[in-house]
């Protein structure tokens, strides 16, 4: 009783729900293989309270019969620009990358995401209920802060401000930085100095400053977090060796939390990453050597991961053409389905959805998301079907303990044009 | 025209060849005329199916490709063709057997959109040969000139289950040149490639990326009506040339033009009069639904056909219209809002055109979309049936296969499972819309091309041989 109180004490700003218990229904709870059956998950007041089989509903708890229904925690896109780009090809509505700024590690996506996207409701509808919101890098290898925000439609929005730097190493950071990778390795080390040196005395900053410095006062400012571990750093790098040189950071600066990003070549150093704790964002489907630094791509990357012990998430990522959030799933799917070809590696069940819940959380230290247990926040998915299956979907979605409307700008639409036949009026009419 | 060219030599010919049988000789016949002609394919194919086993599959869940199927059925492949499917089908001594019990078989899947090859991987600048954006028109470039046959990503769309595919050119030109249907079996040439007998596109495109291209360099087209006004009149012009050749080739049937009245041959206008004599197939980028319906108008104003519209996320708007034109549209399950043209992309598209009665087909435009086209078709099913459309599975698979091989004008050689078409078929390891299937056998011409238990019939391009990863399971 006592930490119901308390649960209920610290989720008095996200959730107003009334007591809510679903039933019957099998949990994949985003940790381990087991599956609970006929299980009761209980939340109230935005929180998980009670987690198990057969377990007795509090009187006046809102029941939700399901039986024969999977329930997941809510799905979190460990990489993704969900409310940053409205129309990725329609710049003025796309926030993602800002190439003419003078600032960059000091961009703030926070104050760019947008509750109204329209891609929200769409993502929601595919179960996804938190996504990890990264810019691109474009005036230099730094491309400034991601938040995490929820998908709710009724907010709160922004999860946590500021919670990852997103940077470019590799190919990427090499053009970013001039056009070599020692380029790159310059700047990121003079970037990291300059900000110790403005941590150390913010107000001697200035005054310290050489003329021939390349950090601005508001990006030193912002590598602050990052040095000290507050922030996880997210580095895009795909080749071995690249991966290996980016390990060495975790020597020079002992605080830092870097997070490997793409990493299309991470298997052949798996042990490495594995002996330096240092987690990856990748994406199940990357099989083609896209550029010369990703010639050992193989959908085998992130089982060799896997069974080498590092954390391993699956993100929205770029170089798989349509990639959305709503089919992290799938991917996550795919993953598994890689381990059942002869001479594959791929992820159990359990594994590929913490993928795509557990592990995000736990690399971006959000302790209270990613699984089905006690005291976390209630984002739950209810699936007619197994999650990570093409036709599944979820039959209900909530965040926070919120039910979620389970509509989209794309349901009204196919609803629009399900029948074509003319009527009285054009179809851009209510019906 | 000039196919009645050819029909009147011929014609000519084989009276001559009977006259030799008379026991009385007439006069001899005057030498048919000698008439100039575009050639109709001076780059033939040299692709020759490699060697095939009688092989018998049994006891699998068979999606023809056609709309049928057959639980615990049979398929006996013979000479590199589909020789005998149903419940049971003879067993020939000497044949391989395979036990496909609880698996699936289904026609080989076509991939009416990719541009493997010409945009290969790695994809560096030297590699970008996908779009001759000099000109707004360039119907005179053949994508398969720019095809580079060691693309790994051949070996992974046949790994995929994919037996054919189109290359196209891209979209930067309203005429973007002409398309080439190839096969997954790496050749040394792009000719040792090419599908047999298959006819030639011309890619078209409509709407943003032209009028952004060429809008940016402050030339015509930079608006949608600069698009439509630039094709029509290539269309006069190609109408003109057309007419042309057919006078020259009336007069030198009478026996009053010599061979050097033929008209100059151009390349670009002989693409385009393909086209006009319906050769060449139009294979039309097209994302809204407004603009798809400009160009069909334009399409009889110049007395030519659309064959598919491609990307055409808008068709749902319009399908009965697509229906009643008998044209394809080749789509996504869910891309859309990527650029303002796509804005309104839904999932149901697919769906709601098939449950119209226009022809749907899945594709790709994406080397990794390419390996995995049954998964793309899986969600556009469940798509559906959430609307309330309910689409058998092995329906949905004409999308994957006979619907683009009749987008294609192959559909009498392959496409489906029927009797006498080519042996181009898939054996998967579970049901093919499960995330967790996997081809495990893929035949083209009844050649075992892929088998994931084999490394020795997994193939790797000449890129990837002794580079880093080389060997593992992509």
């Amino acid at each position: 009783m006592k930490r119901l109180l308390l649960t209920a004490a610290l989720a008095a700003t996200p959730a107003l729900a009334a007591p809510t218990a679903i039933t019957g229904a099998t949990l994949m709870t985003g940790q381990g293989d087991a599956v609970i059956a006929n299980a009761t998950l209980i939340f109230d007041n935005g929180r998980i309270t009670a987690v198990g089989a057969g377990l007795p509903v509090p009187a006046g708890a809102t029941v939700v019969e399901a039986r024969g229904r999977i329930v997941t925690p809510g799905i979190i896109a460990a990489a993704s620009d969900v409310g940053l780009s409205e129309v990725n090809g329609v710049r003025e509505s796309n926030d993602s990358a800002a190439r003419q700024s003078a600032f960059s590690a000091a961009l703030d996506m926070s104050t760019a995401i947008n509750p109204r996207s329209m891609h929200i409701p769409v993502n929601r509808l595919g179960g996804i209920t938190r996504a990890v919101v990264v810019p691109d890098s474009a005036s230099t290898i730094f491309g400034g802060q991601g938040a995490v925000i929820s998908l709710s439609a009724t907010g709160p929005t922004l999860t946590r401000a500021r919670a990852v730097q997103y940077m470019e190493m590799g190919e990427n950071g090499a053009r970013l930085a001039g056009g070599s990778r020692p380029a790159a390795w310059a700047q990121l080390a003079n970037m990291l100095a300059e900000a110790q040196r403005y941590a150390a005395n913010p107000a001697l900053f200035d005054r310290g400053q050489d003329s021939g410095s390349l950090a601005k006062r508001l990006d030193a400012e912002a590598l602050g977090p990052v040095l000290d571990g507050r922030q996880a750093l997210l580095i895009h790098v795909e080749r071995a060796s690249d991966i290996s040189e980016v390990l060495k950071l975790k020597g020079r600066y002992p605080a830092m939390r870097p997070v490997l990003v793409g990493a299309r070549e991470a298997w052949l150093v798996a042990g490495e990453i594995a002996k330096a704790g240092v987690p990856v964002i990748t994406h199940s489907l990357y099989d083609l050597p896209d550029d010369f630094e990703s010639l050992a791509a193989s959908r085998n990357n992130i089982g060799h991961l896997q069974a080498a012990g590092v954390t391993v998430a699956l993100g929205a990522l770029g170089g798989i053409g349509g990639t959305a959030p709503f089919n992290l799933p799938a991917y996550a799917g795919n993953a598994v389905a890689q381990g059942l070809v002869p001479g594959g590696k791929g992820l159990t069940k359990g594994q590929a959805l913490a993928a795509i819940t557990a592990n995000p959380a736990r690399i971006m230290e959000l302790a209270d998301l990613g699984t089905l247990a006690v005291g976390k926040r209630a984002d739950v998915v209810i699936w007619d079907g197994d999650p990570l299956e093409l036709q599944s979907a979820p039959v209900a979605v909530y965040i926070d303990g919120v039910t979620q409307p389970m509509t989209s700008r794309q349901t009204e639409l196919a609803n629009r044009y399900k029948a074509l036949g003319r009527t009285d009026l054009p179809l851009q009419y209510p019906r | 025209m000039v196919m009645r060219a050819y029909v009147v030599m011929a014609v000519a010919l084989a009276t001559a060849a009977a006259a030799k049988d008379k026991p009385a000789p007439p006069p001899p016949p005057a030498p048919p005329p000698e008439i100039i002609a575009a050639p109709k394919d001076p780059w033939p194919s040299q692709y020759k199916p490699y060697p095939a086993r009688t092989t018998v599959i049994r006891g699998a869940t068979i999606y023809d490709g056609a709309g049928n199927r057959i639980d615990g059925g049979m398929i006996r492949l013979d000479g590199g063709k589909v020789a005998e499917i149903g419940a049971a089908v003879a067993i020939p001594d000497g044949a391989t057997v395979i036990d496909a019990t609880g698996k699936y078989v289904t026609a080989g899947i076509i991939d009416i959109h990719s541009h493997l090859g010409v945009y290969p991987s790695p994809g560096v600048e030297a590699h970008s040969d996908g779009n001759e954006g000099t000109s707004p028109a360039r119907p005179e470039v053949w994508a398969e000139h720019s095809v580079w046959p060691q693309d790994p990503g051949f070996s992974r769309a046949l790994a995929g289950g994919i037996t054919a595919l189109h290359v196209l050119p891209g979209s930067a030109n309203l005429f973007g040149g002409r398309g080439t249907t190839l096969k997954p079996v790496y050749g040394r040439s792009v000719q040792e490639m090419k599908f047999p007998g298959a006819p030639y596109s011309l890619k078209m495109a409509c709407g943003e990326n032209p009028k952004r291209v060429y809008g940016n360099r402050n030339q015509m087209p930079s608006t949608r009506m600069g698009n439509i006004a630039y094709a029509r009149q290539l269309w006069s012009d190609a109408t003109a040339y057309k007419r042309r050749w057919d006078d020259y080739t009336r007069r030198a049937q009478a026996g009053t033009a010599k061979p050097t009245d033929a008209p100059r041959r151009e390349l670009a206008l002989d693409t385009m009069m393909g086209v006009l004599n319906g050769e060449i197939l139009v294979q039309n980028h097209c994302y809204r639904a407004d603009e798809m319906a400009n160009v069909i108008s334009m399409a009889r104003e110049f007395n030519y056909k659309v064959t598919t519209f491609h990307h055409a996320v808008e068709s749902y708007k319009i399908a009965d219209m697509l229906k009643a034109e008998g044209i394809c549209s080749a789509m996504w399950a869910d891309w859309y809002g990527f650029k303002m043209e796509s804005f309104d992309g839904i999932k149901e598209n697919i769906a709601l055109v098939h449950n119209a009665g226009a022809c749907a087909i899945v594709h790709s435009d994406d080397e990794n979309g390419i390996q995995r086209l049954n998964q793309e078709a899986s969600k556009a099913l469940a798509a559906g049936r959430r609307l309330g459309i309910n689409v058998p599975p092995e329906t949905a698979w004409t999308w994957l296969s006979l619907n683009p091989a009749k987008g294609l004008g192959i559909s009498d050689k392959t496409g489906s499972l029927e009797v006498g078409k080519a042996a181009d078929v898939v054996l998967w390891s579970a049901e093919p819309f499960s995330v967790y299937a996997r081809p495990m056998n893929v035949w083209i011409d009844g050649a075992l091309m892929y088998d994931w238990g084999d490394p020795k019939r997994r193939p790797t391009s000449d890129f990837e041989l002794g580079q880093p990863g080389v060997g593992e399971v992509k």
